[in-house]
């Protein structure tokens, strides 16, 4: 499943993207994030399923462009430490 | 008192056909959205009775009032009842539920049962969200991104603006189509800026029907560019009290160049029908349990 946790207002699109199908459940990205944005916990939006994945927390959903915003300055990005911190690659960041 | 333009009709209903004496399992599905509650019975997986109310500001009491009122005349009470699901925004408020999953899953399978297994993107415009989600032919989620944080094209946003232009929201669709030529959408798509936008408009002398296919307009090309996130695939549904506003529909269709499926059932009930159906699933499971136990 593509998970896209965010939002889009008036001043643009703000989603991260995990591939549920590729992630591993290791939260080697909730340990990399310095924001704690992330945990690794049942999908939710496949109740079925008993297979642990990583997700957005709730509470920074609607404030990424915030919780997010110290990883990337407007200069001289480095590699986003969750993105870099994924080894299957199940990380997006829209924007 | 001044007549209230925005409220749409409660209404409730049993199925014909169907008899919950001879069901096995009987499910309930609770959707406690922002501004309506559906709760809906199921038996065997059938949809059996169902009520849509508006949510009022306590959701426990609203979800017990949906449920009460599904329950009238069917002689069905709660005891019978083997499983309960809760969805949506109040999906934590419902006491008594067994469960609560996301609305997002809820949708896609209830899309999938109220439109047919062919459905492959579902957009919901409930009251105070939109949802872009992707399915496969079992209704399971594949891909989703979903809209709070704004009120542009939502079901409140458009009662806020048939109380601005003092038009039944039911007659907003069929006026919207009602011009001799498309005017540009509104600029702003943010509900608070459209509003005084249209004010603005009805002060250059625009008729009514001429705003409301501008504020029409505009809802639909927001909610396109959210569902190219995903992506749209065939077939199309559209779920939640603004698929029956005509107005936003055809103008969807339009942008995106696809016609959405039609139903037979109403479109607000999908996130309840899916809550019932995976309450369906879990005592199926737990029955299979037991027998090989």
């Amino acid at each position: 499943m593509i998970a896209n946790y965010g939002y889009m207002d008036g001043s643009g699109e703000f989603f991260v993207r995990i591939d549920t199908g590729k992630c591993d459940g290791c939260a080697d990205c909730v340990a990399a994030c310095p924001a704690g944005v992330l945990q690794v916990a049942e999908d939710e939006n496949d109740p079925l399923s008993e297979q642990p994945v990583a997700k957005v927390n709730e509470d920074h959903r609607r404030k990424l462009k915030y919780s997010c915003g110290p990883c990337k300055p407007v200069a001289g990005r480095p590699p986003l430490p969750c993105v870099a911190a994924c080894k299957p690659g199940a990380i997006e960041h829209s924007w | 008192m001044a007549e209230e333009f925005w409220r749409w009709t409660e209404y409730r209903k049993t199925m014909d056909g169907v008899d919950w004496k001879s069901a096995e399992a009987l499910t309930v599905g609770v959707d406690v959205g922002s501004v309506s509650s559906q709760a809906v019975i199921m038996a065997d997986g059938k949809l059996y009775a169902y009520s849509s109310m508006r949510t009022g500001s306590d959701s426990p009491q609203s979800a017990q009032k949906a449920m009460d009122w599904a329950l009238e005349g069917t002689g069905l009470t709660m005891d019978k009842i083997r499983y309960t699901v809760g969805t949506g925004y109040g999906r934590v408020n419902v006491p008594f539920s067994n469960r609560a999953i996301t609305e997002i899953a809820c949708h896609a399978r209830g899309a999938h049962y109220l439109y047919g297994p062919t459905v492959r993107t579902v957009l919901d415009m409930g009251g105070q969200d939109c949802k872009a989600i992707r399915c496969d032919e079992k209704g399971k989620v594949l891909s989703f991104l979903m809209n709070d944080k704004c009120a542009a094209g939502t079901g409140r946003g458009m009662e806020v603006f048939a109380d601005l232009l003092q038009v039944p929201i039911a007659e907003i669709g069929e006026r919207s189509l009602d011009v001799d030529e498309e005017p540009r959408p509104v600029s702003s798509t943010c509900v608070v800026f459209a509003k005084s936008e249209a004010t603005g408009l009805l002060r250059e002398g625009w008729p009514k029907n001429k705003v409301i296919a501008a504020y029409c307009s505009a809802m639909a090309k927001r909610v396109v560019t959210l569902l190219e996130r995903t992506g749209v695939q065939k077939d199309f549904a559209i779920t939640g009290g603004i698929a029956k506003n005509s107005g936003v529909v055809t103008r969807l269709a339009k942008e995106l160049g696809i016609k959405p499926l039609d139903t037979g059932y109403d479109t607000q009930l999908a996130g309840a029908v899916g809550a019932a159906l995976f309450a369906q699933s879990i005592v199926k499971k737990s029955m299979s349990k037991a027998g090989a136990g």
